[in-house]
């Protein structure tokens, strides 16, 4: 075991809501900065508003473009969440407890973010909600036609938001009443409200745990659908060869827990650097993340390359045109080999060293190109399949992204860093009640002659 | 009627010459906005019926295929199944139909349709001063932001069938005449009943050059396809 300094209650409140109760002049730049992007995405998005869809790059017949590639981005992301915090609550995984709560937050912007970009996608945004759940056009005797995923998906990802919510706010409970016990004025009754009356005694915490694993093992399923129904926007499309597979709700979900969990690394280590938290995400935490990032990669690199091979195998000509496009044809090779090198190559046989997973900046930038690759690999399978739908060369075309397109992407990626930097200066994004529970279980206390654990878990 | 009507069309490659008269009178009767050279090159230009044009052989041993491309109108379309607010669906006459204020712009049929046949409005439409009083009045005004494709010319088929109703009749073959098979000069274009055996439709249909494109996919397309007779062709069976 490392050598760790010995964390008392009093230092782990101190340290972790210092982001909260005194916040440093540099976050107010870069929250500032975020604005500044995000509102740029704002300005492109009314200009589309106003002047139509044809700002975008997209044309007949690649009718979706960036704006799709992105979202599915962001919802792998937001696939991190419930991969680190659900299924390590579950299997009692002693390094989550750092990670937990800033994987669920960035899921929770990253699936926000994720379910605006339909909106900027569609040509009539203001009718977008005949497609929605609560929005569904029955006033008028209208059913959505529930065999499309476009109707799929609001019901998939609605669920999974307001599931992903929930679990932050019940585990933010025990947190809030802290805060409210340190915060005065209108903060001292907005943390009052929020902690629900929480006094800390044993019934409630009790309650609070069981509904902690109940919500961890209910969200799971949801967590699988959502990326199976995300892939089946393009699986279902017979007309589209390069899409038309099977295998691609597995792939996707893979591929998103792939560049989930790395978005989650990238973010530890930003907040490590940011908040000075080198004694709460430490590089053991660093190390048994990469050794799940080297397990989700390879299974996620193996479905890359059976999916690649299947396409190729039955040897028609219109798949292979489709396949030595990605493959072979500027610029998709240059993508293509950057995608394969960033996504899988070169992090992996690095992650493979114990230097290096114990390194947070090399860590850092390593999940940072997985996710460059992984954005890559969307635009991958999207983008050529659309150039080359069918065998009737005649409709083959191509596709350039406009500027509007690129300043909505570059928007998301303001919008989802600003909402977790803002969920940061209002909440510890580092669960202090699972830091002490860590703690606890790790403290041992002198019997007689021997050293005992000061607490069990009940099992 | 005793049996309900299924609507479709058989074009014979191999009188079809390339002319685009019926793009020209798709164009008019649908108001469909002027094509600039900017639309073709954004690859926006929005056309319901269009002339593909495959080059054949090995220069200079090269043949012009014309193949007039316009919605298939499929028994089982994939752009049906995949629109979330019903903006396209199937009527009882065999038509896919495109609900116009329905539409919210998802585009997810443009890409579900292997033809490439159903189109998007990227812009506002606008025509020149000098054409704005060809508009047809029976045809909606697209706005922007929504989905279009070929009808079969439904307003034809509407008038038809009303004015056969108010004088008493059946509604006959060869009485609905869509604006493109009005128009082709070599008749390559037959519009009808498919579910009239006696019509021409349903005698092309059973003709032994009848191909359907891409019919591999299993929508069952309405459009029947005459195969080109060459008899210097080199090589047979590749027809589109």
């Amino acid at each position: 075991m490392q050598l760790r300094p010995v964390l008392t209650e009093r230092d782990i409140n101190r340290d972790l809501l210092r982001p909260v109760l005194a916040t440093p002049i540099w976050f107010y730049i870069l929250l500032g900065g975020l604005a500044i992007g995000v509102c740029a995405a704002i300005g492109g998005f009314a200009w589309a508003i106003n002047h139509g869809t044809g700002v975008y790059g997209i044309n007949r017949p690649v009718m979706w473009g960036f704006l799709l590639v992105n979202f599915v981005f962001w919802v792998g992301i937001s696939h991190a969440g419930v991969m680190l915090s659900a299924i390590l609550r579950l299997s009692n995984a002693e390094w989550r407890r750092p990670a937990t709560r800033a994987a669920e937050v960035l899921t929770i912007f990253a699936l926000g973010t994720a379910a605006l970009h339909p909106l900027f996608h569609t040509g009539r945004p203001w009718r977008i909600y005949w497609s929605m759940p609560p929005g569904y056009d029955l006033g008028r005797g209208i059913w959505p036609d529930i065999r499309s995923p476009f109707v799929w998906d609001p019901t998939a990802i609605s669920t999974y938001l307001t599931g992903t919510t929930l679990f932050v706010i019940l585990l933010l409970i025990p947190d809030l009443a802290v805060l409210r016990d340190r915060s005065s004025g209108l903060m001292h009754k907005v943390y009052g409200f929020m902690s629900l009356g929480w006094k800390g005694n044993t019934r409630q915490w009790k309650l609070q745990i069981i509904a902690g694993f109940l919500l961890s093992a209910l969200i799971l399923p949801v967590f699988v659908s959502v990326h199976s129904i995300v892939s089946w926007d393009f699986a279902v499309q017979i007309a589209v060869e390069g899409w038309n597979a099977t295998i691609f709700a597995p792939y996707f979900v893979i591929g998103a827990v792939h560049s989930g969990v790395a978005g989650v690394i990238s973010v530890l280590a930003l907040l490590r650097w940011m908040f000075r938290w080198e004694n709460y995400i430490r590089d053991d935490h660093f190390d048994a993340l990469a050794r799940l990032m080297i397990v989700v990669a390879t299974a996620w690199f193996y479905f890359f390359v059976i999916e690649f091979l299947l396409g190729i195998y039955p040897n028609e000509e219109p798949e292979l045109s489709l396949r030595m496009l990605q493959v072979f044809e500027w610029p998709f090779s240059a993508t293509f080999i950057i995608f394969v090198l960033m996504g899988y190559l070169v992090p992996v046989p690095l992650w493979l060293l114990k230097r290096v997973r114990t390194n947070v900046a090399l860590m850092f930038w390593t999940t940072l190109m997985v996710n460059i690759g992984m954005w890559l690999e969307r635009f991958i399978i999207i983008i050529p399949s659309l150039m080359r739908k069918q065998p009737l060369t005649f409709n083959w075309g191509s596709y350039n992204p406009s500027p509007i397109e690129l300043i909505l992407v570059g928007g998301s990626f303001c919008l989802v860093f600003l909402g977790v930097l803002t969920f940061s200066k209002f909440f510890p994004i580092i669960p202090l009640a699972d830091a002490k529970e860590g703690v606890a279980l790790e403290t041992h206390v002198r019997v007689g002659k021997v050293m005992v654990p000061a607490a069990y878990r009940e099992e | 009627m005793a049996v309900e009507r299924k609507w479709g069309m058989a074009v014979d490659a191999d009188k079809c010459t390339g002319c685009q008269a019926c793009v020209v009178a798709c164009q008019s009767e649908n108001n469909i906005p002027i094509n600039e050279p900017d639309h073709f090159l954004q690859r926006r230009a929005i056309q319901w019926i269009r002339i593909e044009r495959y080059w054949e052989g090995e220069f200079p041993d090269v043949k012009a295929r014309f193949v007039p491309m316009l919605c298939q109108h499929c028994e089982n379309a994939p752009c049906e199944s995949v629109c979330p607010v019903f903006a396209t669906y199937h009527n009882n006459e065999g038509l896919n139909v495109q609900v116009y204020n329905r539409c919210i712009g998802t585009r997810f049929c443009a890409n579900n349709d292997p033809w490439n046949v159903r189109f998007f409005n990227f812009w506002e439409p606008v025509w020149p001063e000098t054409l704005r009083n060809q508009l047809n009045t029976d045809v909606t005004v697209r706005s922007r932001g929504i989905m279009e494709k070929c009808t079969f010319c439904i307003q034809r088929i509407r008038r038809t069938t009303r004015d056969a109703g108010m004088e008493g009749r059946e509604v006959e073959d060869g009485d609905v005449v869509p604006a493109c098979v009005q128009s082709c000069p070599t008749n390559a274009l037959v519009f009808g009943d498919l579910n009239d055996a006696s019509s021409q439709v349903a005698h092309l249909r059973e003709d032994g050059r009848q191909y359907r494109i891409l019919d591999h996919l299993g929508t069952e397309p309405s459009v029947h396809y005459l195969a080109k007779i060459d008899p210097y062709a080199a090589s047979e069976g590749e027809h589109a």
